[in-house]
């Protein structure tokens, strides 16, 4: 068990070594935004991972962008724009809630609630069938 | 009636959904820059460093814009079908060479040809970025007031040009 976890916490400190990113901002407080920002673009050359994670020459690219935008004061907003204005709202990772984004974003809890609705219908005709007493009635 | 219907449709929503997703391929993303003016920039020529390739070419004619690089393996695969374009039709034909190296590409076009009217050689990538090429290569279609009107990610084809790209350039004459 000792070991397992051992070797849990040494993958744990791995997995920050991935990021070989060269990038140091001259403030803690830029350096926070500049992480915070970065882990918001999705890179688009290798979907699954932010800018701030991958290592393609794009996300490398982006990053320095990122950081030179920082270092000249530009505001989050700013960036972000400047991100969007270039690759639309596929490069965030929270696109904002548009027509187009409906589906994505309210398409789960549309599909829990047919679920939830579906599930209630049966409970209730079951429960109609087997018992006459209305006080073992399943509420939906 | 209802008990057999409505998971059957449900069931057929769902297909169509997830057979969409599974036709639709992500790599493709929606330019933003569709519909509005090109990015303005000055570069110099891949040819000739003291001439500059500007985003004023795109005035007053159809357009296109091919961005590629040698380090580009699928630009290179695509490179015959542009030579062949260029011969065949009478639509000017623009480079936009990034985060190349001059030398090997000057070698690369006098090799297998150069398709384009003019290259602009952006050693930087910043030119690129502006366009919001991610995936080289890409070819933008410009109207004759530097409005891009249509972008192509990844190898043009004969067929694409055939089928979509000729009709898009007929449309655009017939607007003017």
């Amino acid at each position: 068990m000792k070991t397992v976890s051992l070797i849990l916490a040494l993958l744990l400190m791995a997995a920050n070594a991935w990021a070989i990113d060269t990038n140091h901002l001259p403030t803690p407080a830029l350096q926070a935004r500049y992480e915070t920002l970065t882990h918001q673009f999705r890179c688009l050359v290798c979907q699954d991972e932010d800018i701030y994670t991958s290592n393609a020459d794009l996300a490398v690219q982006l990053r320095d962008k990122v950081r030179d935008m920082l270092v000249a004061g530009k505001t989050n907003q700013q960036i972000i724009d400047y991100m969007v204005d270039r690759y639309g709202n596929f490069v965030l990772y929270k696109p904002p809630v548009e027509g187009n984004t409906l589906l994505l974003w309210f398409g789960p809890f549309a599909l829990l609630l047919i679920a939830l609705g579906g599930v209630a219908w049966i409970v209730k005709r079951r429960s109609a069938m087997t018992t006459d007493d209305p006080t073992e009635r399943a509420t939906p | 009636m209802w008990r057999y219907l409505l998971p059957l449709v449900l069931l057929v929503g769902f297909i169509g959904v997830f057979w969409h997703g599974l036709h639709s391929d992500p790599s493709r993303v929606p330019s933003p820059l569709i519909g509005k003016h090109v990015p303005a920039f000055t570069l110099p020529a891949l040819k000739q460093p003291s001439k500059t390739v500007s985003n004023k070419e795109f005035n007053g004619q159809i357009s296109l814009l091919n961005v590629w690089a040698t380090w580009c393996f699928e630009c290179k695969a695509e490179h015959p079908t542009l030579v062949q374009f260029s011969k065949r039709h009478n639509v000017p034909l623009y480079g936009l060479d990034y985060r190349d190296n001059r030398g090997k590409a000057l070698a690369w076009l006098k090799k297998a040809g150069n398709p384009y009217d003019k290259v602009a050689f952006d050693a930087t990538g910043a030119v690129a970025i502006n366009w919001g090429v991610y995936g080289a290569p890409e070819t933008y279609l410009i109207d004759s007031h530097g409005i891009i009107r249509h972008k192509y990610i990844g190898p043009l084809t004969p067929q694409q040009i055939k089928n979509d790209l000729m009709p898009r350039i007929a449309k655009l004459r017939a607007e003017q």
